[in-house]
C-alpha cells in the first residue's frame, strides 16, 4: 500500500518526461552517443564474462589462453575442486553467508533505531545525539586507535568483530531520518492517542512505512560486509574458524602473485593436477561465487538506493 | 519523598546550566521520554565506545604507549614520534604516492563521472540508457578483492589489454603491466575509474535532471544546438554540486586508504604502492609502534582539515560559494 502511494507519486513525472523524449528526433549524435555506451558496456562486462568463462573451462586448456567469453571445454571441476577442497573454503563461504545476513539486519535495525529516536522533536537529547552522531562522519580516531579499542574489548578472532564495530554508519542513519521526516505526522499522531509507546509506533508504523528507505540501508550495509576483507586480515587472521570469501580470495591472489608457494589453501599442485585444475582456475571460480550473490540483489533495489543516495548526499 | 529531593536536588544543580539552551531538559521530560532515551541509549554507548574512544586514544601519539600500562600509565613524550616521522625517508615517498595517486584519482574521477552523466543525459533510447546505467554500477558493488583479482587478469601478459593492443599493432611485444613501477599510478586510477564512475555519476545526473526543462525549450526557441546547451544550461546548473563535492574530496585526497595499493601491488612496485596508511599499518601494527603509527594518523587528519579549509576558501573567493 505504502509502496504504491510512493510510486505513484513518482510515476507521472517520469511519463512524462518518456512523451518529451520521444518528440525529439533522432540525430547522428544520438548514434555516436549510443556507440560510446556500448563501449562502455563491453569493457564493463568483459572482464566479468572473461572470468565466468574461464572458471568454467578445463584448466589445462585455459593455460593455452585465448579464451575470451565462451568456455571452450566447459566443466564443473574447478568449482567441484573449491567445494571438495578440504581447505577453508566451504568455511569461509559459510562465515562471509554468516556475517553478512546477521550483520545486515542487527545494523539496518540499529540505524533505523537511532534514525526514528533523532527525527521525534520533542526528543530532549535529540540535538546531543544527532551532534555526536554526525560528528563521527567527519572526524575518527584513526586505524591504530581503533584496532587498539578493539583489541581491548577482546574481540580479535572473535566472531563479533564483523558485526559490532560496523553496526552503526552515520551516513545510513541519516538517510534513514530523511525519509521518517517526510513521513506524514497524522499517522502516529492517531497511534499516539491510542496510548502507543514509542517503540511501538516505531516498529508498528514507522518501521513498515520505511521499507524503500531500509532496503537501500540493507543493500548498502549487505555488500559492505560481503565484501569486506580487511577485518579478517587485521582481527581475525590467526583463527582459521573466522575466515571470509574474499579474504580467502586475497590469499589466493598473494599465493599466485609470489609464485613461490604453489600450496593454495591445503591443496598442493600434485593434487591438483590429479583433479584437472590449477591456482588460476580455482581463483577464478572464487571469484564468481565472490560476486554471484551481489549481481542477484543490486539490480532490483536500484531504483530505492539511486534516491536514497542523491536523498543522503543533498542532506549532508 | 527520597526520590523526590534527589530530584529537586538535580533540577537546582541542572537547571543554571542549562539556561541558554532552546528546550529545558526537565525531569518530566525525561520521565515522559524513557522510551526515547532507552532506544537510543546503546547506540550512544556504541558511540562513545567505537568512535570517541580511539579519538581519545590520540593522545597515545604523545607518549610511548605500552598496552600493558595503558593510556594513562604510558611516559609522556611529547612530540617525539612527530619529529621522528618527519626524519622517515620512507614517510615523504608515502606521502608522495597517496598524494600522487590521491589527486590522479580526483581528477580523473571527477572528470569521468561527470562526462558520463552528461552523456546518459543525453541518451535518446532510454531501454538501452537504463541497461548502461545498471551495468555501470556493478563493479562499485563487488569488493576489491575481485577487481584487483579481474585487473590483474586483463592486465597480464596474455590478458586482454595487451590482446588488443598487438591485434592493433600499438605494441611490439607483450607487455607485463604490473611489474612496471611507474605505471603503478596508472593502474590503480584506471581501476578505480572503472569501478565508480557509473556511482559517481549518479548525483551528478540527479542534478542534471533536476534542470527546467523550459530552459532548454527557451534555447532551442533561440537555436542553441546540444553542445551551446550543455556548456550554457547542463554544466552551470551542477555547478555548486561539482564545487561542494571537489571541496569534500579535496579534503580527503590523503584518506584514500590502502585497500587498492596492497591487493594491486606487489614487490617490484612497492615503493611507488606504499601509502600513507599502509604505512602506518605495517609500523604502527606489525611493528608493534602504536604511538609511532597513531602519530601518522594525527599527521593525516591535520592535512586533510588545512586541505578542506584552503579550498574552501578558494572557492569561496573566486566566487563558486563555499561548503562551509
Amino acid at each position: 500500500m505504502e509502496l504504491n502511494v510512493l510510486e505513484t507519486e513518482t510515476e507521472p513525472k517520469q511519463r512524462v518526461k518518456r512523451k518529451k523524449s520521444k518528440i525529439k528526433k533522432i540525430t547522428k549524435t544520438d548514434y555516436v552517443l549510443a556507440a560510446f555506451m556500448l563501449i562502455v558496456l563491453v569493457v564493463t562486462l568483459y572482464p566479468f564474462l572473461n572470468v565466468l568463462a574461464i572458471s568454467l573451462n578445463d584448466a589445462t586448456d585455459t593455460a593455452r589462453g585465448g579464451l575470451h567469453i565462451f568456455p571452450r571445454i566447459f566443466t564443473l571441476a574447478n568449482y567441484q575442486e573449491v567445494f571438495a577442497s578440504n581447505g577453508n573454503l566451504i568455511l569461509a563461504f559459510q562465515n562471509s553467508v554468516l556475517r553478512t545476513i546477521i550483520g545486515t539486519v542487527l545494523s539496518t535495525f540499529s540505524c533505523a533505531v537511532l534514525a526514528y529516536v533523532i527525527s521525534r522533536k520533542q526528543f530532549v537529547f535529540r540535538k546531543a545525539v544527532t551532534i555526536m552522531l554526525t560528528l563521527t562522519m567527519y572526524i575518527s580516531g584513526g586505524l591504530i586507535p581503533s584496532f587498539l579499542v578493539i583489541r581491548e574489548l577482546g574481540l580479535i578472532n572473535n566472531f563479533a568483530v564483523y558485526i559490532i564495530p560496523s553496526l552503526l554508519s552515520a551516513f545510513n542513519v541519516i538517510i534513514i531520518r530523511s525519509f521518517i521526516d517526510d513521513l506524514p505526522d497524522a499517522l502516529e499522531e492517531s497511534a499516539k492517542i491510542d496510548g502507543a509507546s514509542d517503540f511501538t509506533i516505531f516498529l508498528k508504523i514507522i518501521m513498515p512505512l520505511c521499507m524503500p528507505v531500509l532496503a537501500t540501508v540493507a543493500l548498502f550495509v549487505a555488500v559492505g560486509q560481503w565484501n569486506s576483507w580487511f577485518d579478517t586480515y587485521l582481527y581475525a587472521r590467526s583463527n582459521s574458524d573466522l575466515t571470509t570469501l574474499q579474504y580467502e580470495l586475497m590469499k589466493i591472489m598473494d599465493n599466485a602473485s609470489s609464485m613461490t608457494s604453489n600450496d593454495v589453501n591445503g591443496i598442493n599442485s600434485q593434487q591438483m593436477l590429479s583433479r584437472k585444475t590449477t591456482p588460476e582456475s580455482i581463483k577464478m571460480a572464487v571469484t564468481v561465487i565472490a560476486t554471484v550473490p551481489i549481481l542477484l540483489v543490486y539490480p532490483f533495489l536500484q531504483k530505492y538506493f539511486v534516491s536514497g543516495l542523491t536523498l543522503g548526499a543533498v542532506k549532508s | 519523598m527520597e526520590s523526590l529531593k534527589a530530584v529537586e536536588a538535580a533540577k537546582e544543580v541542572k537547571q543554571p546550566k542549562l539556561k541558554k539552551a532552546k528546550t529545558k531538559i526537565t525531569w518530566k521530560k525525561i520521565k515522559d521520554q524513557k522510551v526515547l532515551i532507552l532506544m537510543s541509549l546503546p547506540f550512544v554507548a556504541w558511540l562513545m565506545v567505537f568512535a570517541y574512544t580511539p579519538l581519545f586514544g590520540w593522545i597515545i601519539a604523545f607518549q610511548d604507549y605500552k598496552p600493558q600500562n595503558g593510556f594513562f600509565g604510558s611516559e609522556w613524550v611529547g612530540l617525539k614520534h612527530f619529529i621522528d616521522l618527519f626524519q622517515q625517508p620512507l614517510f615523504y615517498s608515502a606521502l608522495k604516492n597517496t598524494l600522487g595517486m590521491g589527486v590522479l584519482g580526483l581528477v580523473f574521477g571527477t572528470l569521468t563521472a561527470i562526462m558520463f552523466a552528461l552523456a546518459l543525459n543525453e541518451m535518446r533510447f532510454t531501454r538501452f540508457k537504463k541497461l548502461t546505467q545498471t551495468v555501470s554500477y556493478l563493479p562499485h558493488f563487488v569488493s576489491w578483492v575481485v577487481v584487483a583479482n579481474i585487473v590483474t587478469q586483463t592486465l597480464s601478459i596474455s590478458g586482454i589489454a595487451n590482446e588488443v593492443l598487438l591485434s592493433l599493432n600499438l605494441i611490439e611485444a607483450p607487455i607485463n603491466f604490473l611489474a612496471n613501477p611507474n605505471s603503478f599510478w596508472g593502474i590503480v586510477t584506471g581501476a578505480d575509474v572503472w569501478k565508480e564512475t557509473g556511482w559517481n555519476a549518479i548525483i551528478y545526473l540527479a542534478a542534471m535532471t533536476s534542470v527546467d526543462q523550459e530552459m532548454y525549450e527557451a534555447a532551442e526557441v533561440d537555436g542553441a544546438n546540444r553542445w551551446q546547451k550543455i556548456l550554457n544550461i547542463t554544466l552551470p546548473a551542477i555547478k555548486p554540486i561539482i564545487v561542494v563535492l571537489m571541496i569534500m574530496n579535496i579534503g580527503n585526497l590523503i584518506n584514500i586508504g590502502f585497500e587498492k595499493q596492497m591487493l594491486l601491488g606487489n614487490n617490484i612496485v612497492a615503493n611507488k604502492a606504499l601509502v600513507i596508511e599502509k604505512y602506518a599499518l605495517d609500523y604502527g601494527i606489525g611493528m608493534f609502534r602504536y604511538s609511532f603509527g597513531t602519530a601518522i594518523g594525527i599527521f593525516k587528519s591535520i592535512v586533510s582539515v588545512f586541505l578542506i579549509l584552503t579550498f574552501n576558501s578558494i572557492a569561496k573567493k573566486t566566487g563558486q560559494g563555499g561548503l562551509l
